[in-house]
C-alpha cells in the first residue's frame, strides 16, 4: 500500500528510471553487497582468534605501515617529477615525459617479477654492484617492507605524477603571476599559492595510491620474506581451511581501506577549491648550462632505471630456461619461450582464458555500466545516490577481499538464500573481473556522459525521435570515448589480473598471473617472462588503441 | 480566454522543486501566428514554464491546451512543437544538415527527401553551402540559426526559444534581434520565447507575459508594460524608471519632494484609487533639465553625468535617497543646483 502509493506520487519518467534501475541495483546487492555481508557474517565467533594471534596483529600493522610509507614515497617522487616536467624545458623532457608511464603499463605481478630479476640476489643490478664494489656478499636483500615499498613507490607514482600534472596544466598562471607581483617569495608562492591550490590533486593520488599499496598483494606475496600483511594473511588463513579467520582478515583490509578512503575524503573536503582556470602557465627554458648538463644526466638516468624493468622481462624472455645461474646477464638465448607458448598445449592454456574470461567480463561491464552511467547522469530518481554509490564500491574493497566475499556467497545452490555454486566452475573468475571493474567502466561513461550537453537528448525526443533512436543516434555516441576507453582499461586490467585469480581459480580456468607464479616456481625464468612480455604487450596495443580512437573521435 | 481555440492555453499550472514553487499557477496564451515572450528575471519561473509547455517537465497542477486538446500529459516527442535551447543542443557529432534533418528521420522521411527539405532550410536562414560543416566549425550566430533551421523544418505548431539571443555577443545580438523576428513571423507558426532581456522582448514580442517568482505580473503589449504597469515591480523591470512617493488626487498626483508639493498630471492608466497613496513612475524622457527659477519645477543638485552620444544623462539628487536620471543636451557642471519638472502624463502604480 505505501509503496504503491510511493510510486503513484511520482513522476512517469521517475518511474521508469526507478523501474529501469532496479535490475541493476539487484545485480550490485547481490555481486557486490551480499558478499561483504556474507564475509561479515562468517567471520563472527573468530574474532577473538584474530585479536590473540600475534601474526595477525602484525601484519594489519605492518600493511598500515606499508600503506603510508607508500603514499609518501610516491609523493616525494611524482609531485617533483610532474612540477619539473610541466613547468620546465630542459634538454631530455620529452623523453623523460613518456618514460614517466612506463610503470603503468606493468601488470602488479610483471612488475615484481621483473624487480626480482633487477634488484633480486641474484639480480642483475645487485650482482654489477656486488663486482664493481668487489663484494664478499650481495649488497642487499630485496625482501622486507623496505623492499615492498620501494616497488610500491615504482609502480604507484605515477598516479600522483598525473594528477598533479593534470593540475598544472589547467593550473591558473595569472595566480602564480598575481603571487609574485604581491612581492611574494618563491618558496612562499608555492607553499601558500600553488601546493595549496594543488591540494584535490595531491589528495585524489594519495587516496589512490593509499588503497592499492594497503590491498597490494603481489609484492609482499614474491618477496615479503617474513613480513606479513593482511592480504597475504588472507590467502594463507585460507590454504590452511581457517576460513573463519580468513573471513576476520577480509573484513579488518575492507574496514581499514573503507576507512582510509573516508579520512581522505574528509580531507579532500576541507580544501575545496574549484581552481581550474584556463590554464596557460608556459614552460620555462632552462638557461644556466650547468644546469641543463645537470638536468639532463638526471633525466637520463631516471628514464633508464623506469625502463629498465620492461627490458628485462623482455630480455630473461628470450633467456633459455635453466642456463641462468650465476652469471650477471643469461648466457644463453632463444625464441623457445615465445614458440612453447603458442605451441604447447598446457601453455596455450591460460592465454586462452585470460582472452576469454576477460572478454566476457568486459562485455558485461560494458552493457551494466553504460546503462547505470545512463541513468545515474541523465535521470533523477530515488536510488540513484544508491546506484552511484554502490558501482564506486568495489574499488573500496582490496582484491583479495572482493575475492573472499565471492568465495563466500558463490560456494554453493541454495536459491532460499540467494546463493549459487560457482566457486570451482569456469565462471568465478569472470564474475570477479566484472565486479572488479565496474568502478572503472562506470567512471569512464560517466565522464564521457557528464560532458554531454544534457539538452541532446530532450532536443531529440522533441524533434519526435522515439527514447531508442534518441539513445541510438545521440546519446550512445557522445559516451562512445568513454565506453572504448572504460571497455580497454577493463579488458586490460582483467587480463592480468592475479589478486582475485589466485583466490579463486581452478586448473581448468587459470589466467596468465597464474601461470606465469607457476613458471617461476619452477625457475622457468624465460617462459615466465615470455607471459610477462606478451601481457605488456597487449597493456601497451590496448593503450595505444584507446589512444587513437580518443583522436579519432574529436 | 476568448477565441484561443487554435493557439496554446496555459491554464493555471503550476509545478514545486522540493518544496520551492518554481511555478505559482500561470495563466497566459499565444494565439494563431503570435510571438509571445516570456520575460523574467533568472529564477522567476519562466524556463520550467516553457519546459511544461514542451513537455519536459510535468506540471504538479492545472493544464496545457492546444488547438482545444488537452497535451498536459503528453511526452515531448508526441507535442509537434520545435524547441530552441539556450545553448542550441545541437548534435556535436553529426553534420549540420544531419541535425537539420533530424526530426525528419525520426517522422520516417526518406533520406533524399529529407536532405532536399533540411537544405532548403538551411537555405532560408542564410547557411545554403554549408551542410556538411561540423557543427563545432560554426560561428554561435551560425550555430543558433542552425538551431532554428532544425526546429523550424519539422514545420511545429508551436516554436518555443529557450533564450534564443543569450549566446551572441552584443553586436550580434542587436542585428539577430530584427532577423529572428522575421524569421519568426515567416514561419507562420506562433511562437513562445523565453528571455531576461527585455530589450529582446520589445524588439521581437507582440505580446510580453511578465513573471516573478512563479507569477504572472501582467501581461500585454510591449507599450502596454512601458506606459501602463499596473505594479511597482512591472514598473521596475521594464524599462528604467524612478518611483516616487505620490498621492492620487484626480487626474493628478500630488508630489512632495524636500517639501515642496507639485502636482503632477497622470497617464490613463493610473492603476490607484482616488486619494491612495502610491508612487509615480518617472522615466527619464518624462523629465527634464529647468535652469533658473519656475513654478513647477522642484530644486535638486546634480551628482553625476554620463556621455551618451546625441546627450548627456544627469544624475540629480532629488532628495535624501531619490536620484534620478535626466537627459539634456545642456552641458550643466556636476555639483550645480538645477530644477526639474515633469514634462508629460505619468503612470502611477499602488
Amino acid at each position: 500500500m505505501t509503496v504503491a502509493r510511493w510510486f503513484d506520487q511520482r513522476s512517469r519518467a521517475e518511474r521508469m528510471a526507478t523501474l529501469a534501475a532496479l535490475p541493476l541495483l539487484l545485480v550490485l546487492i547481490w555481486t557486490v553487497v551480499y558478499p561483504n555481508v556474507a564475509v561479515i557474517a562468517g567471520s563472527f565467533g573468530h574474532w577473538r582468534e584474530f585479536a590473540e594471534s600475534p601474526s595477525d596483529v602484525e601484519a594489519l600493522k605492518n600493511s598500515i605501515i606499508i600503506a603510508v610509507a607508500s603514499v609518501v614515497a610516491s609523493l616525494a617522487i611524482g609531485v617533483p617529477l610532474a612540477f619539473l616536467l610541466t613547468r620546465f624545458d630542459f634538454p631530455g623532457r620529452t623523453l623523460l615525459r613518456a618514460a614517466a608511464l612506463l610503470p603503468a603499463a606493468l601488470p602488479p605481478l610483471v612488475g615484481v617479477i621483473s624487480f626480482l630479476f633487477l634488484y633480486g640476489d641474484t639480480g642483475v643490478i645487485t650482482r654489477l654492484t656486488q663486482i664493481v664494489l668487489g663484494l664478499q656478499e650481495v649488497p642487499w636483500h630485496l625482501n622486507g617492507i623496505g623492499a615492498i615499498i620501494f616497488i610500491h613507490a615504482y609502480t604507484m607514482y605515477v598516479y600522483v605524477y598525473l594528477f598533479v600534472s593534470a593540475g598544472l596544466e589547467r593550473y591558473e598562471a595569472s595566480l602564480d603571476e598575481a603571487a609574485v607581483g604581491l612581492g611574494a617569495s618563491t618558496f612562499r608562492r608555492l607553499t601558500r599559492v600553488t601546493l595549496p591550490l594543488l591540494t584535490p590533486a595531491i589528495a585524489g593520488s594519495a587516496l589512490l595510491v593509499f588503497m592499492s599499496a594497503l590491498g597490494s598483494f603481489s609484492a609482499p606475496y614474491v618477496f615479503g620474506g617474513g613480513i606479513r600483511v593482511l592480504s597475504t594473511q588472507i590467502l594463507n588463513s585460507k590454504l590452511n581451511d581457517a576460513i573463519g579467520l580468513a573471513y576476520v582478515e577480509t573484513t579488518v583490509l575492507a574496514i581499514s581501506a573503507v576507512a582510509g578512503l573516508m579520512l581522505f575524503r574528509w580531507l579532500e573536503g576541507k580544501r575545496a577549491y574549484v581552481a581550474a582556470g584556463k590554464g596557460g602557465a608556459s614552460r620555462r627554458p632552462v638557461h644556466s648550462r650547468w644546469a641543463r648538463v645537470a638536468l639532463a644526466c638526471a633525466a637520463g638516468l631516471i628514464v633508464l632505471v623506469l625502463v629498465l624493468p620492461h627490458l628485462m622481462i623482455v630480455l630473461v624472455s628470450f633467456a633459455k630456461d635453466g642456463a641462468w645461474t650465476t652469471q650477471v646477464l643469461p648466457p644463453v638465448y632463444t625464441t623457445h619461450n615465445y614458440a612453447g607458448l603458442f605451441t604447447e598445449n598446457q601453455l596455450w592454456t591460460p592465454i586462452r582464458n585470460s582472452i576469454v574470461m576477460s572478454v566476457l567480463a568486459t562485455a558485461a561491464n560494458v552493457v551494466f555500466c553504460v546503462a547505470g552511467a545512463y541513468l545515474i547522469v541523465t535521470r533523477k530518481f530515488s536510488g540513484r545516490r544508491l546506484l552511484e554509490v554502490l558501482v564506486a564500491l568495489p574499488w573500496a574493497i582490496p582484491g583479495t577481499a572482493v575475492a573472499l566475499g565471492l568465495l563466500a556467497t558463490f560456494n554453493k545452490n541454495d536459491i532460499a538464500m540467494g546463493k549459487i555454486l560457482l566457486v570451482g566452475t569456469f565462471w568465478i573468475l569472470p564474475l570477479a573481473y566484472f565486479v572488479r571493474d565496474i568502478p572503472l567502466v562506470s567512471q569512464a561513461v560517466e565522464g564521457s556522459l557528464r560532458q554531454m550537453d544534457p539538452s541532446l537528448e530532450p532536443a531529440a525526443r522533441g524533434l519526435g525521435a522515439s527514447w531508442w533512436m534518441a539513445v541510438r543516434r545521440v546519446v550512445l555516441p557522445a559516451a562512445r570515448p568513454g565506453i572504448v576507453a572504460g571497455a580497454l582499461l577493463a579488458c586490460v586490467t582483467a587480463v592480468g589480473e592475479f589478486v582475485a585469480s589466485i583466490v579463486l581459480y581452478t586448473h581448468g580456468n587459470r589466467p596468465i598471473s597464474i601461470e606465469i607464479l607457476a613458471q617461476l616456481r619452477s625457475y622457468a625464468f624465460g617462459t615466465a617472462s615470455a607471459y610477462s612480455t606478451l601481457l605488456i604487450g597487449l597493456v601497451l596495443i590496448m593503450a595505444l588503441a584507446a589512444r587513437i580512437a580518443e583522436s579519432r573521435m574529436q | 480566454m476568448s477565441g484561443a481555440d487554435d493557439g496554446l492555453v496555459v491554464d493555471n499550472i503550476a509545478r514545486s522543486f522540493n518544496g520551492q514553487q518554481a511555478v505559482d499557477h500561470v495563466s497566459f496564451e499565444v494565439r494563431p501566428g503570435e510571438l509571445v515572450a516570456l520575460v523574467g528575471a533568472s529564477g522567476s519561473g519562466k524556463t520550467t514554464t516553457l519546459r511544461i509547455v514542451a513537455g519536459y517537465e510535468q506540471a504538479d497542477d492545472g493544464r496545457v491546451l492546444f488547438s482545444g486538446q488537452d497535451i498536459t500529459r503528453l511526452g515531448p516527442s508526441k507535442r509537434g512543437f520545435g524547441m530552441v535551447f539556450q545553448h542550441y543542443a545541437l548534435f556535436p557529432h553529426m553534420s549540420v544538415i544531419d541535425n537539420v534533418a533530424f526530426g525528419l528521420e525520426a517522422r520516417g522521411v526518406g533520406r533524399a527527401e529529407r536532405r532536399r527539405r533540411a537544405s532548403s532550410a538551411l537555405d532560408r536562414v542564410g547557411l545554403g553551402g554549408k551542410g556538411e560543416r561540423m557543427v563545432q566549425q560554426l560561428s554561435g550566430g551560425e550555430q543558433q540559426r542552425v538551431a532554428l533551421a532544425r526546429a523550424g523544418v519539422i514545420e511545429p505548431r508551436l516554436l518555443l526559444l529557450d533564450e534564443p539571443l543569450s549566446n551572441l555577443d552584443p553586436t550580434l545580438r542587436q542585428s539577430t534581434r530584427d532577423e529572428l523576428r522575421t524569421t519568426l513571423k515567416e514561419s507562420k507558426a506562433p511562437a513562445l520565447f523565453v528571455t531576461h532581456d527585455q530589450d529582446d522582448a520589445f524588439a521581437i514580442a507582440d505580446r510580453i507575459v511578465l513573471l516573478s517568482r512563479g507569477r504572472v505580473l501582467q501581461t500585454g503589449s510591449p507599450e502596454d508594460l512601458y506606459d501602463r504597469p499596473v505594479t511597482r515591480d512591472v514598473a521596475m523591470f521594464i524599462g528604467h524608471a524612478t518611483m516616487i512617493p505620490a498621492r492620487r488626487n484626480g487626474e493628478v498626483a500630488s508630489v512632495t519632494i524636500a517639501d515642496v508639493t507639485h502636482a503632477v498630471s497622470l497617464s490613463s492608466s493610473a492603476n490607484v484609487r482616488d486619494g491612495a497613496e502610491g508612487a509615480i513612475v518617472l522615466r527619464p524622457e518624462a523629465v527634464e533639465i529647468a535652469r533658473g527659477e519656475s513654478g513647477d519645477t522642484w530644486p535638486v543638485s546634480v551628482v553625476g553625468r554620463r556621455f551618451a552620444g546625441a546627450q548627456f544623462v544627469y544624475r540629480v539628487r532629488l532628495d535624501d535617497d531619490l536620484v534620478l536620471d535626466v537627459a539634456s543636451r545642456d552641458r550643466i557642471e556636476v555639483g550645480q543646483a538645477v530644477g526639474v519638472r515633469v514634462t508629460r502624463p505619468v503612470p502611477m502604480v499602488p
